[in-house]
């Protein structure tokens, strides 16, 4: 059912409200290749709800180009974009049977009650909801409900379809199903998705391509695994989260290796950067992932080996999460420092709140940022 | 003998624990129950009264007791001759009560579709209504009446009476069309749009559909606040009365139980009205169950 190009690229994108006092949006440039799973994830108020609704064509951008399949499309018509919305109440007719809501796209087109009611049920087959297609919507399911969203979008064939918080209104087991629904949604359909959402675990694990967004500005795109693992700066690294954020200066820089020194804990090795010039008492962020953090007794300082970094801390906090355990140290002053220890190891050595111990990690997999 | 029949009458007592007892009500619920009592006798006393006076044989009087039954009295409402123009009255009180009915409807819905955003002078268009509604009737009536001389125009119910009944019944329409609008999500127009509907399509297929219910609703008030309406038709009915004000002038030279009648009759056809209306928006709602069930 693949149709037609549905790559995007938005240009100059800026949404402004009272003759420019207020942005919403402000200089959006980004590309999503056609037939990607793009998120876009930010806080409520970030803009990216506003992104979304200027590409389906509900807004008009102040300045700039939205582009797809190659064809400036602003101040077309959503049907003429050949995008789709799945709006985050889902918007379904009330009045109207599963069925009538699925044909809805096909009858405004003048369409025959006998083919619009051919296609749509075969679009009801496809979302498995053949039992339900007299139903209305009042008497389905959060997760049905979202079904017929969903199919009511795809029957208008569009190159892209686009997704507000798609997951919001179902509770935490449901969410985590229709996550996985979506994603094979999309697999199956060979489409452009670009969804909506405020968690970061969600946009994980849909996505092929993430963009990070604060204040009606990108902070960072790339695939998931990128996003999650190198963030680009503080927020990314805060906002994505399982990270620890380290502010200091930097300290000598020496071949390879520098050294970072912040107000909370002595000299810390850090790398350097390919391509980057470090200068001693440069403010920087570093980043270390909370799983690449070992707890050792204090009196191993001495041991370290070479490519290890570490801080000393005592234990502020334990939490038990089942396959591994949280554990807290005071280590960074105003910023939390947190390391995840697989659960055998913790039982191993059974920490205790207040004991003093050592974080260490290799200093390759610390995350140098702006 | 005595022990196992008095564990045997506590058992049942047990099983009703968590239930108040029938007579645990506290005394003020009595003394609230007489005032509900008193209050409905208040209230309906006098009408029901009317309403069997009606019935009164040709000896009978205005007061009980009743002499005789017999529909004598709503016979005589149909000839002119003694008691008034009652059928020329309630022909055109109907016929205005509709074209009320029109313009309220059409108004209210274009009023809550435009409602919902904000627009230059909103607020003084709200207040403007709400003036209307507040504005004492008879006053206003007065006023509309006085205007129409001034412009040597002739007052008539079709023309002053309707604009004066239209100041009362366009503010209470829209009211109730904002209550109506509160449970519209604008999403499901922008999702229509989102599929390709135009702007009539939208109307058409979605929005009117799904406020049809609140619609009858203010159908229904249009119609009988106007066809009840007295103050303000007073002094903008023209030459020819409507019904209520037929009705006050025969409680003026009237003197037989057909003025009782015709309450009666005009009781009547204010409920038929209600009926109508419920009965439509039950309707809407049980074809779409049904439409939904079969679907075909």
């Amino acid at each position: 059912m693949k149709t037609g190009n549905g790559d995007i690229e938005l240009a100059g994108i800026v949404k402004s409200y009272d003759e420019g006092r207020t942005y919403a949006v402000n200089g959006i440039n980004l590309k999503i290749p056609d037939g990607a799973y793009c998120c876009l994830l930010g806080p409520s108020g970030c803009g990216k709800s506003t992104i979304l609704r200027m590409i389906a064509g509900h807004e008009d951008p102040t300045a700039g180009e939205i582009v797809i399949g190659g064809e400036n499309v602003v101040g077309l018509a959503p049907v003429e974009r050949r995008t789709a919305m799945m709006f985050q109440s889902y918007a379904l007719f009330p009045h109207l049977s599963v069925r009538d809501n699925i044909a809805f796209a096909l009858r405004v087109r003048g369409q025959s009650k006998a083919e619009r009611y051919r296609k749509a049920d075969e679009m009801i087959e496809k979302v498995r909801l053949t039992e339900l297609a007299d139903r209305l919507p009042g008497q389905l399911s959060g997760g049905q409900q979202q079904r017929v969203a969903l199919a009511r979008a795809a029957i208008t064939e569009p190159r892209v379809l686009l997704l507000d918080e798609p997951l919001s209104a179902l509770d935490e087991h449901l969410r985590i199903r229709m996550r996985s629904e979506l994603r094979s949604m999309q697999q199956d359909l060979g489409i452009t998705f670009i969804h909506v959402t405020h968690t970061q675990m969600e946009a994980i694990a849909l996505a092929d391509m993430v963009v990070v967004m604060d204040k009606g500005v990108i902070r960072q795109s790339g695939p998931a695994r990128e996003i999650y693992s190198a963030p680009k700066d503080r927020y990314v690294a805060e906002f994505i989260g399982g990270q620890n954020v380290l502010s200091g200066k930097v300290g000598k820089v020496n071949g390879a290796r520098a050294t970072m020194l912040g107000a909370s804990f002595s000299e810390i090795a850090i790398p350097l950067p390919s391509g980057r010039h470090l200068e001693a008492g440069q403010p920087l962020d570093i980043a270390i992932r909370r799983d690449d953090i070992e707890l050792k007794p204090y009196a191993e300082k001495p041991m370290l080996a070479e490519d290890a970094a570490s801080v000393e801390g005592t234990v502020s906090a334990i939490e038990y999460q089942g396959n591994y355990v949280k554990v807290m140290l005071d280590a960074a002053g105003e910023d939390e420092f947190v390391a995840f220890v697989p659960e055998r190891k913790f039982f191993e050595n059974n920490l205790t709140v207040g004991e003093k111990v050592l974080a260490v990690w290799q200093v390759t997999h610390t995350q140098v940022m702006a | 003998m005595n022990a196992p029949a008095k564990i045997h009458a506590k058992a049942p007592a047990k099983g009703h624990a968590i239930r108040p007892r029938a007579n645990g009500r506290p005394w003020t619920f009595y003394v609230l129950a007489g005032l509900f009592a008193l209050y409905l006798i208040a209230l309906y006393g006098p009408m029901f009264s009317i309403y069997i006076l009606s019935f009164q044989d040709l000896k009978g009087g205005l007061v009980f007791p009743m002499r005789g039954f017999s529909l004598h009295w709503f016979e005589e409402l149909f000839y002119q001759t003694r008691t008034g123009d009652f059928s020329g009255s309630f022909r055109r009180s109907i016929g205005l009560a509709v074209l009320v009915t029109i313009i309220t409807v059409v108004f209210s819905f274009m009023a809550g579709l435009a409602f919902r955003k904000r627009f230059w002078g909103d607020t003084f268009v709200f207040y403007l209504m709400i003036g209307s509604l507040v504005a004492p009737g008879l006053v206003l009536g007065i006023g509309i009446g006085l205007a129409f001389t001034m412009m040597g125009l002739q007052a008539s119910w079709y023309t002053s009476a309707l604009g004066a009944q239209l100041s009362w019944t366009l503010p209470f329409g829209i009211l109730v069309m904002f209550a109506v609008m509160s449970r519209f999500n604008n999403d499901w127009e922008e999702a229509a749009r989102d599929l390709g509907a135009s702007a009539a399509q939208r109307i058409w297929m979605v929005v009117l559909p799904i406020l049809a219910p609140g619609l009858v609703a203010v159908a229904l008030f249009g119609f009988t606040l106007s066809y009840d309406e007295f103050a303000r038709t007073l002094q903008t009915a023209g030459p020819l009365n409507t019904l209520p004000l037929e009705i006050w002038s025969m409680t003026l030279n009237v003197t037989s139980p057909s003025l009782y009648a015709l309450g009666t009759v005009s009781t009547v056809v204010s409920f038929l009205i209600i009926g109508i209306s419920l009965g439509s928006i039950a309707l809407i709602q049980r074809q779409r169950a049904a439409a939904a069930r079969s679907g075909e």
